[in-house]
């Protein structure tokens, strides 16, 4: 199990996972700067995403999307940063509006990954994902819970993973 | 206990300031009298009061009358609600870790 420790702090509105990998920290770089490898791993089976811009420099878009299992195409973006390849990345993360510009009405999240050297060898992977704002955060807990698990997961992966959940 | 639409807002509001933030994580631990919390910020009394007033009006802290003093105490279960929205988002992540592992094992090459 590469998951080593997840911590969610309430108060900084914030999820930090720690994950560890036998990949070094140069091939595990790859899985986001390189468009076909995120694309294998960012969405679950069933949603499969579709990446037409990937500029990962400071300022840059990553632009993609998702097609829903009802045939529905739903349009995200990232907004980059930060970045410091192969060691970290900073961006948004959030949903486009029919004109292709992030759209203000779902509230995107932030993410910060770093990507150290395990000692010994390997990558040792930290995540922290958290909101603009606490009212961001607010409109996040606002939408409807069924509609996000479907988009974020099949329905049986979400009650499996329910129950692994510490309480 | 059970957090409506209304609580939830109120917890947002509560949680957007740092001084109340930092109320939060000190009374989750131990009980604080509101004139030992204003000895720990520099505002005045009336100001951490006000805060304090915030809190409680989220749910976040519960005020008790000892003797002279008023005790602020954490709520967990409010703090509770505010770890739902961060559970989602611990799930998708947790389903992404799995995926890149996958990857990496299959594909160790770059």
């Amino acid at each position: 199990m590469p998951l080593t420790n997840v911590a969610n702090d309430a108060a900084a509105q914030t999820v930090t996972l720690t994950a560890e990998f036998d990949a070094p920290v140069e091939r595990a770089w790859q899985l986001y700067a390189d468009p076909r490898q995120l694309e294998q791993w960012w969405n679950p089976p069933g949603y499969p995403l579709t990446i037409t811009d990937h500029d990962l420099s400071v300022g840059g878009f990553v632009r993609a999307h998702v097609t829903a299992p009802d045939g529905q195409k739903i349009q995200a973006y990232w907004r980059i940063s930060a970045v410091d390849a192969p060691r970290g990345m900073e961006w948004e993360d959030g949903f486009l509006d029919d004109q292709g510009e992030p759209n203000p009405a779902i509230p995107p999240t932030t993410m910060r990954l770093t990507l150290a050297e395990r000692a010994g060898g390997g990558t040792r992977m930290t995540i922290v994902v958290g909101f603009l704002s606490a009212e961001a955060m607010q409109e996040y807990l606002d939408m409807d819970i069924e509609e996000q698990m479907r988009v974020t997961f099949g329905q049986a992966d979400a009650l499996l993973l329910s129950l692994t959940l510490p309480g | 206990m059970v957090v409506d639409q209304a609580d939830v807002s109120l917890l947002f509001h509560a949680l957007a300031d740092a001084t109340r933030r930092d109320i939060v994580r000190r009374t989750m631990g131990e009980q604080f009298s509101v004139s030992a919390l204003a000895r720990e910020y520099p505002m005045s009394f009336a100001a951490v009061q006000k805060h304090v007033a915030v809190l409680e009006r989220a749910g976040l802290v519960t005020k008790q009358r000892k003797g002279r003093e008023h005790l602020v105490a954490g709520n967990p279960a409010s703090l509770r609600a505010a770890h739902d929205a961060l559970d989602r988002l611990e799930l998708i992540w947790r389903d992404r870790v799995a995926r890149m592992d996958d990857l990496l094992v299959s594909d160790p090459s770059d």
